[in-house]
């Protein structure tokens, strides 16, 4: 039997990639929340904006879900993994014992007592219905999460204030230049960047700022990053260290493997431990899971990806960001463009903004070391 | 097999696109996902549903 613990896109790619890959056996995915596994994306989009109703955001209809051939235990959390037994303890009591056990638990957000985040489909609902009765919300974190929740807000006509310590949105993620447009593109549609100063604390009437100032808030919405769910995991004896530590495999112990936001593997053409947050990586990295589950032993070096839609933008990175910038396609000033990124002589990364298939197609020029194929039983992927 | 695709749900990522090209394509104006052929030859079957698991925004459906 294999186990699964996380009912979300990681877990349920891994158990479609083993079925697809063959796998006849026992499988059972283990969930904290009721609901069937849905998508993240849409939550801080769509859903929160009203323009999807939440069932949308269901990864599957039924009908795949039953072609699977898997039990899902929803609404238990796990709370203890014995390692050399391979069993997993969940808090209503239950004991699954598998030979290979998947950890997919994704990530907890960091929170402020009392005010609300965004990680879950019922956060995204709860969070939708007090914007509606909102006059002025503050969003405490400036990156891509914090980002789009500020623009699906002002979308909604609500005034909203980005707080956060980065000189402009999403910088980490975009590099100067774009997240500089990025600011650009939120204060033009209204919303009211207070950026490059620490939050360090929520009063009755709003967010107070290290400088002593207080943002005025009837509603505050915290996303100041998040940290792999792996409380239940402290007295294993897996390695932790920022997620799951795992070898080039994505294995953590023998039979025991880690897969999406939660993994931290060694990733062999980059030569160090990595830990992506992205939607892509949770279904790439749960298909060379499952391959190795079933013994392919192939290591999995993936070029990272994700998107963010934000107002009037959809932006595109493939790879990483670097320094050295130069525009490969389209143009700044008619915000429609590829950015390519480099670092010494190597193109380390791609961005494209309102260009996707054009940011794609030049992701072939990313330097072989950020781009091996993803261990998989298919040749064509870059 | 018979796929379909969900344009409103597609976010252009283009991961169809490198797997099964000629299967998929995306628009060039914005990357949304174009279906070339919904009923491929059998050879190309893993892919697409390989395709259709890896799709980011699961806007990918196939049935038999
Ligand atoms: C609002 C939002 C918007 C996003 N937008 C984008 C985007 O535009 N582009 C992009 O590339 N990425 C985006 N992401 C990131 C993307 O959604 C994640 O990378 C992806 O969901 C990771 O999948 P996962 O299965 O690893 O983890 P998760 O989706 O977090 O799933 C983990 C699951 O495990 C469950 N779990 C946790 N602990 C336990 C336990 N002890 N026992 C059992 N189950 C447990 C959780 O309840 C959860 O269902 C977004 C994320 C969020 C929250
Ligand atoms: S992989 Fe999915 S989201 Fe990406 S272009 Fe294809 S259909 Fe659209």
């Amino acid at each position: 039997m294999t186990l699964i613990v996380g009912a979300s896109a990681a877990g349920l790619a891994t158990a479609e990639a083993l079925r697809r890959k063959g796998y006849t056996g026992r499988l059972t995915i283990l969930g904290a929340e009721p609901h069937l596994p849905y998508d993240r994306p849409p939550l801080s989009k769509q859903v929160l904006s009203g323009t999807w109703e939440p069932a949308k955001a269901q990864l599957r209809p039924a009908e795949a879900l039953a072609a699977l051939d898997a039990e899902f235990v929803l609404g238990d959390p796990a709370v203890h993994l014995d390692v050399s037994e391979r069993a997993v303890h969940t808090a209503s009591g239950r004991v699954l014992k598998a030979d290979n056990v998947v950890l997919a638990t994704g990530l907890r957000p960091r929170t402020l007592p009392g005010q609300r985040t965004l990680r879950t489909l019922d956060d995204a609902v709860a969070l939708r219905a007090d914007l509606l009765k909102a006059k002025r919300a503050v969003v405490v974190g400036d990156g891509v999460l914090g980002a789009e929740i500020a623009a699906t807000a002002r979308q909604m006509g609500v005034a909203v204030t980005l707080a956060g310590p980065q000189q402009a949105p999403m910088a980490l993620q975009l590099g100067p230049v774009v997240a500089e447009l990025l600011a650009e593109l939120h204060t033009a549609q209204g919303v009211d960047l207070r950026l490059g100063a620490a939050v360090t604390g929520v009063e009755d009437d709003g967010v107070l700022l290290e400088t002593g100032e207080v943002l005025p808030a009837d509603l505050v919405v915290v996303a100041f990053g998040s940290a792999p769910a792996t409380d239940w995991l402290q007295d294993s004896g897996l390695v932790l260290g920022n997620g799951v530590v795992c070898d080039s495999r994505c294995r953590a112990a023998d039979g025991i493997w880690a897969v999406g936001d939660v993994a931290r593997w060694h990733h062999e053409t980059l030569g160090r431990l990595v830990r992506l947050e992205n939607r892509t990586n949770a279904t790439e990295q749960a298909i060379a899971v499952a391959g190795n589950v079933l013994g392919a032993d192939q290591p999995y070096t993936p070029v990272p990806y994700f998107w963010t839609d934000q107002f009037d933008a959809k932006i595109h990175v493939h790879g990483f960001v670097a320094p050295g910038a130069s525009v490969v396609e389209g143009s700044l000033a008619e915000r429609r463009f590829v950015v390519r990124y480099h670092r010494g002589g190597e193109v380390v990364g791609v961005l494209g903004w309102n260009m996707p298939k054009h940011a794609r197609l030049h992701r072939q020029e990313i330097t072989p070391s950020c781009r091996a194929p993803v261990a998989a039983s298919t040749p064509s992927r870059a | 097999m018979k796929i379909t695709v969900d344009q409103d749900k597609c976010c252009g990522a283009g991961t169809c696109v490198l797997l099964a090209p000629d299967v998929f394509d995306q628009r060039d104006e914005d990357g949304i996902v174009v279906l070339l052929d919904s009923q491929p030859p059998a050879g190309l079957h893993a892919l697409v549903h390989e395709a259709a698991s890896v799709c980011p925004a699961s806007a990918i459906a196939v049935s038999e």
